[in-house]
């Protein structure tokens, strides 16, 4: 029973960060078709920015809050640059090529920044210094920590957020409208080539954020870490319905969830002939099954409900 | 106000508009009839930005247009309402009315555009919330003509209307048209339904394989025994 709600709450942090990453896949898929294999990258630079910031600020007479804050917002902002760039240098010259070629380049691209990490923050792994002091707290059998609370809450008004954007605001009517048929919206006055750059702007920044709360929660960071966490992401994307932002959320909270519990029993469902840290294999196994059985995704029956 | 010379549209190797020139005056219904395939929605896709034409000029009110993005179009005053609608399909139709008077900061004056196209379309008003890929084809396409008259348009260029429409839509959307047009709209139609396009424009073109081949008053060509061989089923 303990490691049921505790596999639960782990999966559901772990779920928040994978939601926060699959959204950028999703709107950018929403509104050109594009499946960009470098967002997992993007989302490792955020990482990596952030954990220089705050190595850098950290013997600083700041108060820890403060240095993380800061880290975050520069992460965010290398993010947005880097997704707007992305964009603008890779994919946008190749917006009426054949849809292989753009995919090929994101896998390109992805190997790119990967490289440049690796040449910036070297080949080993890195200690992401933690400035939120920790609290365990215990709850039936159960602990969480602050850590936990903080990705949780935050991942989730990020979302409100961008829920709110979407539906509510100018530049996000132009994005749903842009995702459901961009001539027409064109027509309308939608600026196209502005709505796009948006989607990677938005995505990356949430990918930041995402990433830094990686960074927080395993206190460890490494190069090559955007390609799991991308794949996984986009896992989350499919799982949700590719396209579909709600998707997307829901997508990510259950593949934390089936993720967390798969690690959790896989000892008890093996014989322990398998360890926890085969828990990887949970995510593949449910991006196989969902494109053999439901390749439009839980929430996807509508050709998805883009953006 | 609207003045073209010389359009040439191809698709590949293929001419689909064969350097055509015509001309809509201000507060004029022009029609622009012909068969399937005689390159009509290809002109109006050019007028429209929508695709990149191999040649010739389009002046509007003494402006050049084809150097112009798509998106600057509304700006200057023209809408398209394009074939099959092209309706948001997951937004609610309101949303999608709202959609026309994007590039519009007035807010009070969107309100009554908004409650005048309710006024002309009342079934849109009754079908507000629900999303428009799930109206009927009848009401997408009043959705699609209330949307473009949400951006104020000066110049209409309006494809095929009456398109898949049962007879009595087809009269209710073109008593909507009439009325739009003796407000004062200037309105660039183009239809299949040669008799019923002729009958509320005062000027048509009649295109064929990309050419323009016969240009008269509307009552004319309503008379001419040659189009009403073609185009008229007689
Ligand atoms: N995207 C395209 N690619 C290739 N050829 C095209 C394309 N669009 C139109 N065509 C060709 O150009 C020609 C003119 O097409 P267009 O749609 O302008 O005709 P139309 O007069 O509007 O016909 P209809 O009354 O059937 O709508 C046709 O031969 C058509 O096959
Ligand atoms: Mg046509």
């Amino acid at each position: 029973m303990d490691t049921l709600l505790q596999q639960l709450i782990n999966g559901i942090t772990l779920g928040a960060v994978y939601a926060l990453v699959a959204l950028g896949y999703t709107m950018v898929y929403g509104i050109i078709g594009l499946i960009n294999f470098a967002h997992g990258e993007v989302v490792m630079i955020g990482t990596m920015v952030a954990f220089t910031v705050i190595v850098s600020l950290a013997g600083s007479a700041m108060a820890p809050l403060m240095i993380l804050g800061i880290g975050v917002a520069v992460s965010v902002v290398v993010c947005m640059v880097l997704g707007w760039a992305l964009e603008r240098v890779a994919y946008r010259p190749l917006r009426h090529a054949p849809r292989l070629t753009p995919l090929i380049t994101a896998i390109g691209m992805s190997i790119v920044l990967q490289n440049v990490a690796m040449i910036i923050w070297g080949r080993n792994y890195i200690t992401f210094p933690p400035m939120i002091g920790k609290h365990i707290y215990e709850f039936g059998g159960a602990s969480f920590t602050n850590v936990q609370i903080a990705i949780v809450t935050l991942a989730a008004l990020m979302m409100l957020g961008l829920i709110y954007l979407v539906h509510r605001t100018r530049i996000g009517m132009a994005m749903r409208a842009t995702a459901q048929n961009q001539h027409v919206a064109a027509l309308m006055g939608v600026d196209i080539d502005r709505v796009i750059a948006m989607a990677f702007i938005i995505g990356s920044a949430l990918g930041a954020v995402a990433g830094c709360m990686v960074g927080s929660y395993y206190e460890i960071a490494h190069y090559q870490m955007g390609f799991m966490l991308g794949l996984k992401a986009f896992t989350a994307a499919v799982l949700g319905g590719i396209g579909n932002l709600a998707g997307a959320m829901a997508g990510g909270l259950l593949l934390g969830v089936i993720e967390a519990l798969g690690a959790g029993y896989i000892g008890d469902l093996t014989g322990d002939f398998l360890g926890s840290h085969y828990q990887d294999i949970f995510a593949f196994i449910v991006l196989i099954i969902v494109l053999m059985f439901r390749p439009s995704g839980l929430f996807g029956e509508r050709t998805g409900d883009r953006a | 106000m609207l003045e073209v010379n010389g359009l040439r549209v191809s698709y590949g190797g293929i001419q689909a508009v064969r350097g055509i020139s015509f001309h809509v005056n201000e507060g004029e219904m022009v029609a622009l009839i012909g068969a399937n395939g005689a390159g009509k929605s290809s002109t109006l896709r050019a007028l429209a930005r929508l695709l990149d034409p191999a040649g010739g000029s389009v002046r509007y009110r003494g402006k050049e247009l084809l150097p112009l993005p798509p998106h600057a179009l509304v700006a200057e005053g023209i809408a398209l309402v394009p074939e099959g609608r092209g309706v948001f399909p997951r937004m609610t139709s309101l949303e999608n009315l709202r959609m026309g008077a994007y590039a519009r900061s007035d807010k009070a004056a969107i309100e009554q555009d908004l409650e005048q196209v309710l006024g002309h379309f009342p079934r849109l008003k009754e079908r507000g919330q629900q999303l428009a890929g799930t109206l009927s084809g009848g009401e997408q396409q009043m959705l699609a003509i209330g949307r473009a008259l949400m951006s104020r348009p000066r110049l209409m260029l309006l494809d095929e209307p009456s398109m898949g429409l049962a007879p009595i839509m087809v009269q209710k959307i073109f008593e909507v048209i009439r009325t739009v047009a003796s407000d004062g709209m200037t309105i660039l139609l183009v239809e299949q339904n040669a008799k019923l396009a002729l009958e509320v424009s005062q000027r048509g073109y009649v295109m064929e394989s990309g050419e323009i081949t016969v240009t008269n008053e509307s009552t004319h060509l309503l008379a001419d025994p040659k189009v009403r061989a073609a185009y008229l089923g007689e």
